[in-house]
């Protein structure tokens, strides 16, 4: 059985004189056990399938299935097994670390001893601020008692929104170690991200924007569909390098990217001599041009709608 | 049942917590009692007043020296013409004109017969009813010490002319207007946020998204300001008996069981407003305008409802305040029962379930 | 980038009772360059950032900012400087040209100046047709583009820039930064704060601060080799995982 079903979601709203498609036509399955991450900037549609599938929204159009329950007839029943991490921080932050996770306990009618196995782990972390309001913590610690909330009841899907957002380097490799273990455990999750470096930890993604979905597949495939070679650029003046390469002939795409610009060619990889030649003649110091492994953002970059070249000049 | 215990415990640790709040739950009433309780009888020390001798003899001078010597009024000026009397006013600095007819003495010796007319400035009802109270207690002072002398009874009639306000309703409507409108603040007010605060923070989400009970959610979230509003009432009760010296009248049962109600009938407006409000900013706005508003203006707590405009008058029906005051100044003030109430009693409880029923209604059980 | 420094400070320090948030920081920052002030949550960061901006009084310590004493001169500090966080930048509820008009008269420019710039702006960002659309209507990518642009609408010296571009497209995001290259080359010196490492790769030079002290600072290049990573992100990791702060 498929842990979640979707099939082609359609969820609008009313917005001034206008109607927005937040989800537009969204099909996707996540299997038993999988970690399965939705991958997209604000506005790609995220929370909205996150509510749908918590049985908090209800879709204009198409079905979706939560461990076989349907999202609209059986929604008590969903409520009962699922595990939900909002976007925003969801807690009381003037109960302490404690009786938040003994208020959320009791509201699943359970208790923290009953799965203590399954938070111990995490909760151990927090257990030297127990008596700490939630306010008061840092985000990282914050998101670590948001998890332990939402896994309290022992759930067989967790839905994670947006869980890392906000938080520093640490904490989020922190948070993504504690998923793989929550996965080992046979947990199947469910998380959004807007942060493609993270999209290469889970076991499949589908990578959305505007509502619609990009591509789905697991991070390798995604990577080897580039199908282009991806060069890294590099030279003293990255301003000028940037405008340089663009005005460049055989310039498919050109974008920074950290110390280096990525850059793809149309005629490859016949033209590289050329791009050489063409540095040179551009005054450019130092020039380094190396192929590289294209990453998530790479793709995801690919996949979009490209802009007009003019607008990226802009 | 351990649900609701636990969710009632997160209450109170709210409210328990935020220190400032319930503070201001606490206290609220008891200096709002006492700012409006101690307006019913001010103490009027010294007020300026104009006097108008239209008679200018014995008796009108030694009524005049009377007033003179007491220690609640000073005359502010002495006016020569009826004219005079409206500017005096006009000007606001006196609080009160005192008139007395041509040939005073003369009426009196042989008609046994004369006319004082005491003119107040109402703008200040309370003020105003006090110093009529005072200055006509002085001059029938005088006319009992001249009876004393005289076998034939004088008779000084004083004519009083309210200026601005004849009627002066609404002057003993402190204590059931602070009881009326505090437990609606209460009740409405902080259970619509306390209910829109966890849409806020988005722990509705959560607790939407798990097996607890929605309605559960509502009741426990009711109950704290519930045992609140109680602790007011006590509080209003006393400070009414024993400090303002206001013995309630009738029934304290009757008296409880209709403020259990109004209370009843506060909360779920305060239900109903958590259901069409998104943010706390939004739920204490219409709490506020839809609230606080139309019970100071339309209960007849600050303002007679006899005074309004037609169109008020119809609205004022639509305030529960409004029959919750009527009840309250019923049962304390003139000690009726319930034959004379129960049709207020009534509105109150159609109200609670009129509003208890869109809510239900409107309730979302998504987002 | 050119020699001419900036910012300079030193042993810049910030207590909060017995609490050091930040403990002494000494550091330099160039003409025209992007420079990433890193930093785990809780690590100092904003603390310093607001002494910088002098709103936040140091408790010892001195810095020049553009020139000026961050004790004394915080008025033409705040002159000489833009800002822009990722929580306010806008009023959502103006439109694109009267939040340009507000922030140039809150800066000082004349009307004259204003309606230039303005139409500058507004043709630079392409906005033609939504200059007299509200705000809220502009996808996030957008009003954190106009937002950056707003703020260094008066020409600052510096721009300080407190986590700018969460939750954006990456090409979205690449128009931005751009931009911010486009600054940096027009002599404008670009100090932003960021816990996103890959943000961090950008910087000519980053700082990372630790338990309210900076622990490194180097060009991306420079750090990785010293710390044998393949990214700032594994550099970052090493550094901050001795913190002791930040619960």
């Amino acid at each position: 059985m498929k842990s979640v079903e979707l099939e082609n979601i359609v969820k609008t709203y009313a917005a001034e004189k206008s109607i927005v498609t937040a989800v537009d036509n969204v099909s996707f399955s996540v299997e038993e056990g999988e970690l399965f991450g939705l991958i997209g900037p604000d506005g790609a549609g995220k929370t909205s399938i996150f509510r749908i599938l918590t049985t908090l929204l209800l879709a204009d159009k198409g079905d979706a299935k939560v461990l076989g329950y349907d999202v609209v007839t059986h929604y008590k029943k969903i409520r009962d097994i699922v595990g939900y991490m909002p976007g925003r921080f969801s807690l009381y932050q003037d109960l302490t670390v404690e009786e938040n996770l003994n208020f959320f306990a009791t509201i699943f009618n359970t208790t923290i001893q009953e799965n203590y196995d399954l938070v111990a782990d995490i909760y151990r972390q927090l257990e030297p601020f127990k008596t700490r309001r939630a306010g008061k913590l840092s985000g990282g610690m914050k998101q670590k008692l948001a998890l332990s909330c939402a896994l309290i009841h022992k759930p067989k899907i967790l839905f994670l929104d947006e869980p890392t957002t906000g938080v520093d380097p640490v904490s989020r490799k922190e948070f993504w170690d504690m998923l793989k273990r929550l996965k080992a455990q046979g947990i199947t999750i469910l998380v959004s991200t807007p942060y493609m470096d993270e999209a290469k930890l889970c076991d499949r993604i589908a990578l959305m924007q505007n509502g619609k979905i990009l591509q789905i597949d697991t991070p390798p495939n995604i990577v080897n569909k580039f199908g282009k070679n991806l060069y890294a650029v590099h030279s003293e003046n990255m301003f000028q390098l940037l405008i340089d390469l663009r005005t460049f002939q055989q310039t498919a795409s050109c974008f920074a990217f950290g110390q280096n610009h990525h850059l793809t060619l149309t005629e490859d990889p016949l033209s590289i001599t050329e791009l050489e030649e063409y540095l040179k003649s551009t005054n450019h110091l130092n020039t380094t041009i190396t192929k590289i492994e294209p990453e998530i953002e790479d793709c995801f970059m690919q996949l979009m709608k490209s802009p007009s070249p003019k607008e990226i000049i802009q | 049942m351990k649900q609701l215990l636990t969710f009632l415990t997160k209450e109170f640790h709210h409210i328990l917590r935020d220190k400032r709040s319930l503070l201001v739950l606490l206290g609220l009433p008891i200096v709002q009692l006492l700012i409006f309780g101690f307006a019913i009888t001010p103490e009027v020390r010294m007020a300026n007043i104009a006097i108008l001798d239209n008679a200018k003899d014995e008796t009108t001078r030694l009524i005049i020296h009377k007033i003179e010597n007491s220690k609640y009024f000073d005359i502010d000026r002495t006016l020569i013409k009826n004219e005079q009397v409206e500017k005096a006013f006009k000007t606001g600095k006196i609080k009160a004109a005192i008139v007395f007819q041509q040939n005073f003495q003369n009426e009196l010796m042989h008609a046994n017969k004369a006319q004082v007319q005491i003119i107040a400035d109402a703008t200040d009802p309370n003020q105003a009813a006090t110093l009529i109270n005072y200055a006509s207690a002085i001059i029938m002072d005088y006319q009992a010490g001249l009876n004393q002398q005289n076998k034939l009874p004088y008779t000084i009639t004083t004519e009083t002319r309210m200026l601005y306000n004849p009627q002066l309703k609404g002057a003993y409507t402190s204590v059931p207007g602070v009881m009326g409108m505090i437990l609606l603040l209460i009740s409405a007010m902080m259970t619509s946020i306390s209910i829109v605060k966890e849409k806020e923070l988005g722990t509705m989400e959560i607790l939407l998204v798990s097996p607890m009970k929605p309605w559960l959610v509502i009741i426990s979230k009711v109950i704290p300001y519930f045992i609140i509003s109680l602790v007011n009432v006590a509080t209003i009760l006393i400070l009414s008996v024993f400090v303002l010296g206001l013995p309630i009248q009738g029934s304290l049962l009757l008296l409880i069981v209709s403020t259990v109600l109004y209370i009843f009938c506060a909360l779920s407006f305060g239900i109903l407003i958590s259901t069409i409000s998104d943010t706390q900013q939004a739920a204490m706005l219409i709490s506020l305008l839809g609230l606080m508003l139309p019970v100071v203006m339309l209960s007849g707590y600050a303002f007679p409802i006899a005074n309004m405009p037609f169109i008020l008058q119809v609205l004022s029906n639509f305030v529960p305040a409004k029959w919750y005051i009527i009840i309250v100044k019923g049962v304390m003030i003139k000690g009726i029962g319930m034959e004379q109430i129960w049709k207020e009693l009534l509105i109150l409880l159609a109200m609670t379930v009129f509003f208890l029923m869109i809510s239900i209604k409107r309730f979302k059980i998504r987002l | 980038m050119s020699s001419e420094i900036v910012i300079k400070t030193n042993k810049l320090t910030k207590k909060f009772g017995d609490f050091i948030a930040v403990n002494e920081i000494t550091f330099e920052v160039f003409k025209g360059e992007i420079f990433g002030f890193l930093g785990a949550n809780g690590a100092g960061k904003t603390t310093a950032m607001k002494m910088l901006i002098g709103i936040s009084k140091p408790s010892s310590g001195s810095a020049e900012i553009a020139g000026f004493d961050i004790y004394k001169e915080t008025e033409q500090i705040k002159k000489s400087i833009g800002y822009m966080s990722q929580k306010f930048s806008l009023y959502e509820d103006l439109t694109i040209r009267e939040n340009i008009q507000l922030f140039g008269g809150i800066y000082g420019l004349s009307n004259k100046q204003i309606q230039k710039k303005s139409n500058e702006l507004i043709n630079k960002l392409n906005l033609q047709n939504k200059a007299d659309k509200l705000v809220a209507s502009l996808p996030l990518g957008w009003k954190q583009k106009l937002a950056f642009s707003i703020a260094i609408l008066h020409d600052p010296k510096i721009v300080f820039l407190d986590e700018p571009t969460g939750g954006v497209d990456p090409i979205t995001r690449r128009q931005f930064w751009d931009m911010i290259y486009e600054a940096a080359h027009n002599g404008i010196t670009v100090f932003a704060t960021t816990h996103y490492m890959d943000e961090a790769e950008y910087c000519n030079r980053v700082s990372i601060m630790v338990d309210g002290v900076i622990t490194a600072l180097d060009s991306p290049n420079n750090l990785k080799k010293q710390y044998n990573a393949n990214s700032m992100d594994e550099v970052f990791l090493t550094l901050a995982r001795g913190a002791k702060r930040g619960e």
